[in-house]
């Protein structure tokens, strides 16, 4: 299977194929460790809000401590949909461990209270 | 100790205090909202702080780690300032009501706000459901509204880009960006984790001709620009969707500037400066995006830096000289580069009109070239930074900052 991605690593934004994990177009080698990641395990560092109770701001900012597979997104925000958070609150603070069995926390990006 | 007052506690108003304070000054810090961290608060996702902190962090984490840094600061939010006037700033707020300041300095520090629907002039109806990308980010992120249900997205800059991504995730659908150059003004970056991440579509060379829709939104009528950017009749699409959100530009929040009498640079709708952020009238510095506006927080920081020391020390007055945009340049910042100064080395920051994938960019005093370098993958999205000295700067007459792409 033929797939073009643009490298986001450095501004030039090669325009990459990778065609059965041979990759082509790239620029530097750089570009060609982010197209076999992005075509093989894309990750992502997902960042939403939850509930907060306690406190002024209704919604407390959180992200992933660390980039998740791509494909969990949505399911990670249907889980964070269900988590509430008391404030006090201080930045760093795990308000969800193990989003989705992946082994990462979700953690308040915050100060409240 | 010289008394510095700042208006505006968003990126470059924070680092403005702390590096005031740290050179010695004492400090007063107004903020219109009741929170400090400006529009950072709203700004949930991450990307901030590579340059300064070497991580990716979000908004919120990025204004926090300069809250920390507060103490010893005189601080005063939920104040909005009236008015300034040579030293004094009068304000309000429902704690101390009307007040005047008085102090040696003060830095404008106000940011911009975002172009509406009225500022880009597009025919129809003015349903419900219109939107400018951060009054919708605003919404979503810090009150926990939701906005709607189907999507569709003017302009291509990064905070509609970011809303793209965020409105998907939270179960609505972005049925297209509409983009009226034929490139986006985004970060690739953008364009990649918002766009093609979820399969929206981006149609460049495009605008929005028709808003329709009686009380909310119902859909709206996409053409083809030609490249005088006019829609192309007989192109016209309908594209259904309760919510329209516009992306298409900033400009810095300068009434109080211009009220104050503070000279305006017509290319940057922000006031004139020189090198350490001193505006045209003396004792006043400005800056961030009330200055320019920028795409990466780190130079706001920087240059709120900047401004803090200068106003902390306070410059004596001298000659300069005159920095102007010539051809493929859209600005300058500074605008007036002091003869003596503090550093050797100073920074021109500006934006190039059009994309260039190879190039250079060339200063001139009057018609004698004085500095060229090669520069690869320029785009007006990007500011541009070029290092000058100040003794070459010193000895010219008026520097001009143009870009030439190779042939
Ligand atoms: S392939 Fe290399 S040169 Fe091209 S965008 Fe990626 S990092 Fe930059």
């Amino acid at each position: 299977m033929k797939q073009e991605l643009i490298c986001i690593v450095c501004p030039s934004g090669c325009r990459i194929t990778v065609e059965d994990g041979q990759v082509t177009d790239n620029g530097c080698k750089r570009g060609e460790v982010y197209a076999l990641k992005e075509v093989t395990n894309p990750t992502r560092v997902l960042t939403t809000t939850v509930r907060l109770t306690g406190a002024e701001p209704v919604r407390l900012p959180v992200k992933t401590e660390r980039d998740i597979p791509k494909g969990l997104l949505f399911s990670a925000m249907r889980q964070l949909d269900a988590v509430t958070v008391a404030a006090p609150v201080r930045r760093g603070d795990v308000v969800l461990r193990d989003v989705c069995g992946t082994g990462v926390s979700v953690i308040a990006c915050r100060d409240v209270g | 100790m010289r008394n510095v007052t700042i208006i505006g506690a968003g990126p470059a108003g924070l680092a403005a205090a702390i590096a005031a304070r740290d050179a010695g000054a004492h400090v007063l810090l107004l903020e219109r909202a009741k929170e400090l961290g400006g529009i950072l608060n709203q700004c949930i996702h991450n990307g901030f702080g590579l340059y300064r902190f070497r991580e990716e962090l979000t908004g919120p984490e990025y204004a926090g780690r300069f809250i920390d840094g507060l103490h010893d600061i005189d601080i005063r939010t939920d104040t909005m300032v009236l008015e300034i006037s040579s030293g004094s700033v009068t304000a309000v707020n429902p704690k101390d009501g009307l007040f005047t300041v008085t102090s040696d300095a003060v830095i404008l520090a106000m940011g911009c706000r975002e172009r509406t629907c009225g500022a880009i002039g597009v025919p129809g109806d003015r349903p419900a459901g219109v939107f400018t990308a951060g009054a919708a980010q605003r919404y979503m992120n810090i009150e926990g509204l939701r906005i709607g249900k189907r999507a569709v997205i003017l302009g291509s800059g990064d905070i509609g880009l970011i809303m793209a991504r965020r409105m998907t995730l939270e179960g609505a659908e972005v049925a297209a960006c509409v983009e009226l150059m034929p490139y986006s003004s985004g970060l690739n970056r953008n364009i990649v984790q918002c766009l093609h991440d979820f399969d929206i579509p981006l149609y460049l060379s495009h605008t929005v001709t028709r808003i329709i829709g009686r009380s909310r939104l119902e859909a709206v009528e996409v053409a083809e620009v030609g490249p005088d950017r006019k829609p192309v009749p007989g192109t016209e699409f309908r594209i259904d969707c309760d919510t329209l959100l516009l992306s298409v530009g900033l400009i810095p929040e300068n009434e109080l500037t211009r009220a104050a009498g503070i000279a305006i640079d017509p290319h940057t709708n922000g006031p004139v400066v020189y090198d350490d952020m001193e505006t045209t009238q003396k004792g006043v510095y400005a800056c961030g995006n009330v200055v320019q506006v920028h795409d990466l927080v780190d130079f706001v920081s920087d240059e709120g830096e900047r401004a803090g020391r200068a106003a902390a020390s306070g410059q004596p007055e001298g000659a300069y000289t005159e920095v102007q945009p010539g051809s493929g340049v859209g600005y300058v910042v500074p605008q007036r580069i002091r003869h003596e100064g503090a550093e050797d080395t100073v920074t021109l920051f500006f934006r190039v009109r059009k994309p260039c994938r190879k190039g250079s960019l060339v200063v001139y005093d009057g018609e004698r070239e004085v500095l060229r370098k090669k520069r690869l993958y320029m785009t007006p999205g990007e500011m541009e930074k070029l290092p000058i000295s100040r003794e070459l700067a010193s000895t010219a007459e008026t520097l001009t900052v143009t870009m030439e792409e190779d042939t």
